[in-house]
């Protein structure tokens, strides 16, 4: 089967004055379809750098990325956010939610700049409310709900463009530990239906959930360890 | 991409923009008051520009008038002596003019004094005015009833007269004047005519036309027979007599191309028969175009007023955008993760700016449409809000938004998403 995700010796260069910074130096991995992968790593080990590559908000200096079989190395801006209104799903430490849209509009953002219709995007939208268990709160506004629920909004909303892959950065940073573990089952139960899941995190328990580990250090992959076969 | 679910877009711009509403509110005011500026400006110019019209359209752009005038040193020399001030134009002037200069159709000549006009215990005080049968055809007037001074009037001296109308109601307030009999002096006359009406617009009547204050119309040999060549009047206390042959004289000219060498011609002609500065050529053309040449001045710096305060509106909203983009950073962030183009966010935040813009340019031409109302109501101008004008306020105000749009549009566009999405 072929790899969802292929990086091949990606490189990261910060020029800071005169002198380079590598915040990732030849990292090469593959992502298979349906697995659930955690990245760990230091502070400054070169984490967010690599998110921000696999979820296109980002270029690499150097190197190949492949996604779904495509270069997405060094497209363009535009081409870049097509690629994240169709193929990725974010989910984020602080939810990220637009404070002025309802529970319904957020998950309807990145159908909105697909082109969806309306009446599409608003069924979607309700049915991926309902998968998450917040039917009853379609028309209230992200202030009204606890960190539980606007993360499961995050979810609703990472989900409703159907993502090759999803990149969750810390989802669980904001949260107490039953809440937390309510959203890390959530992700479980998305795994097991098929999709694939890439979590940031420095948390072991996080990390715990996923099948495998890439452990970042100086910008390089150094450690690769399966967990669950 | 402006046409992407334009409805949507709309909406939610509405949605942002009432979730500041008082901002919001601040910002359209400044617009509002760009967009009344400009209709008031437009409004008030019109209206000048249609009394100016009105006014040539009063005194015949063909015409020239030329009048009697006392001269400088008269004034102050003369005036307690019994002497006879005799001055200003003559028989002679008029059939000069009337003879040597080709392009003059027509001369009106007139007299004029101040004198009550009595019937039985009724008086009224007016200027009658002794002139020539085709008075009314070249200062363009119409008799109301009965018929005007014809020839054989003038040349058997007939004691005839005509009445403007309101002369004719303060004499004969219940009966017709027609065939009636006035007392002008010690001499009778009989109403052959009556005016129609001087039609006045809101700009009133020139001073400069012969029948401003006239009342009663009489033969100009009646007149000269009757009421004299010397003519007394009352002045400061003593009296001045004086003796003038001609009080005004119309030189009508076919057409409005020829009136200004008309005008030339006839200086040099009077010029050459008088020692004295005893007379004036009015040239309401000439005065027209001087009017309008001010009038043009006036429309540029009002219309420079109106522009600046639309610049103000427009900057209004650029700074109040360029505060929301900021404060909206993250949101812009979270936007493009989501698969937002560059081009998304500049329609988002443009179509807030023109919303803006858009919403102050409607409620603007509303108010604006009744300012010049109040203006013509209560400062006594004449105004007209042409169809146009709102159109053009609106439009302008519409531009203003996109142009002034642009920047915040960008820069919120050309954030970068990564940076975006760690502001806090
Ligand atoms: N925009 C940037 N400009 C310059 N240096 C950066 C930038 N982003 C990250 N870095 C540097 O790259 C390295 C990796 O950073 P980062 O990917 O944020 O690590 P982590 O998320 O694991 O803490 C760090 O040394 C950091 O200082
Ligand atoms: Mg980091």
């Amino acid at each position: 089967m072929a790899a969802i995700v292929r990086l091949n010796d990606i490189w990261k260069t910060y020029r800071m004055g005169d002198t380079d910074v590598h915040a990732l130096r030849g990292v090469s991995i593959e992502i298979q379809e349906g697995e659930y992968v955690a990245i760990m790593g230091a502070s400054g080990s070169g984490k967010s750098t690599m998110l921000n590559i696999l979820g296109c908000l980002d270029r690499p200096t150097q190197g190949e990325y492949f996604l779904g079989g495509q270069n997405v190395a060094h497209l363009s801006d535009d081409e870049l956010s097509f690629i994240r209104s169709s193929k990725i799903g974010f989910i984020f430490q602080s939810y990220n939610l637009i404070q002025q849209l309802t529970v319904v509009e957020n998950i309807e953002i990145p159908l909105y700049y697909q082109g969806w219709s309306e009446r599409d995007s608003l069924k979607r939208a309700t049915e991926l409310a309902q998968l998450v268990g917040l039917s009853h709160r379609l028309d209230h506004r992200p202030n009204e709900l606890s960190g539980g629920q606007q993360q499961r909004v995050a979810i609703a909303r990472a989900l409703s463009n159907d993502p090759l892959i999803m990149l969750a950065d810390e989802p669980t940073g904001n949260l107490d530990s039953a809440t937390g573990q309510e959203i890390l089952r959530m992700l479980d139960r998305l795994q097991t239906e098929g999709k694939t899941i890439i979590v940031v995190t420095h948390d072991e328990n996080v990390a715990k959930h996923s099948q495998r580990i890439i452990r970042l250090a100086d910008g390089m992959a150094v450690d690769e360890r399966r967990m669950r076969p | 991409m402006i046409g992407f679910q334009a409805k949507r877009t709309f909406l939610l711009g509405v949605k942002s923009l009432w979730l500041h509403r008082l901002r919001s509110t601040l910002t359209v005011l400044g617009m509002i008051l760009g967009v009344c500026s400009v209709i008031a400006m437009l409004a008030i110019g019109e209206g000048a520009s249609h009394d100016a019209q009105e006014q040539m359209r009063q005194l015949g752009s063909t015409n020239i008038i030329i009048r009697s005038v006392k001269p400088p040193e008269d004034k102050t020399a003369r005036q307690e002596t019994s002497q006879v001030a005799q001055y200003g134009l003559t028989y002679d002037d008029v059939e000069r003019i009337t003879q040597t200069i080709p392009s003059v159709t027509v001369t009106v000549p007139a007299r004029r004094v101040r004198k009550d006009v009595r019937n039985l215990s009724r008086t009224t005080d007016t200027f009658i005015v002794g002139t020539v049968p085709w008075f009314p055809r070249v200062m363009n007037r119409r008799v109301g009833e009965g018929r005007f001074l014809t020839g054989l009037d003038v040349r058997y001296k007939e004691n005839v007269c005509v009445l403007e109308p309101h002369v004719a109601l303060a004499l004969f307030p219940f009966k017709d004047a027609l065939g009636q009999a006035v007392k002008i002096g010690s001499d009778f006359y009989r109403v052959v005519g009556v005016m129609e009406a001087l039609s006045t617009g809101k700009g009133g009547t020139s001073s400069a036309r012969l029948d401003s204050d006239a009342g009663v119309y009489v033969p100009l040999s009646t007149f000269t027979a009757y009421l004299g060549e010397v003519l007394t009047t009352r002045s400061a206390g003593s009296y001045v007599r004086e003796r003038i042959e001609i009080n005004d004289a119309i030189v009508a000219v076919p057409a409005v191309e020829q009136v200004l060498d008309t005008a030339t011609a006839v200086r040099a002609t009077l010029e050459r028969f008088h020692r004295k500065l005893d007379y004036e050529v009015i040239v309401p053309l000439e005065q027209l175009r001087a009017a309008e040449k001010v009038k043009r001045t006036y429309n540029i710096v009002l219309g420079s007023i109106a522009a600046i305060s639309l610049l103000v509106g427009g900057v209004g909203i650029m700074n109040i955008m360029l505060a929301s983009v900021t404060e909206r950073t993250r949101e812009i962030g979270i936007r493009r993760a989501l698969g937002a183009k560059r081009r998304h966010i500049i329609t988002q935040f443009l179509t807030e700016t023109v919303l803006l813009s858009g919403f102050g340019g409607v409620v603007g031409v509303l108010i604006g449409v009744t300012i010049p109302w109040f203006v013509g109501r209560f400062a006594g101008m004449t105004t007209i809000v042409t169809l146009w004008s709102p159109l053009v306020a609106f439009s302008i105000s519409v531009m203003v938004g996109v142009i002034f749009g642009i920047y915040p549009a960008q820069r919120a566009a050309s954030m970068d998403p990564i940076e975006a999405l760690r502001h806090e």
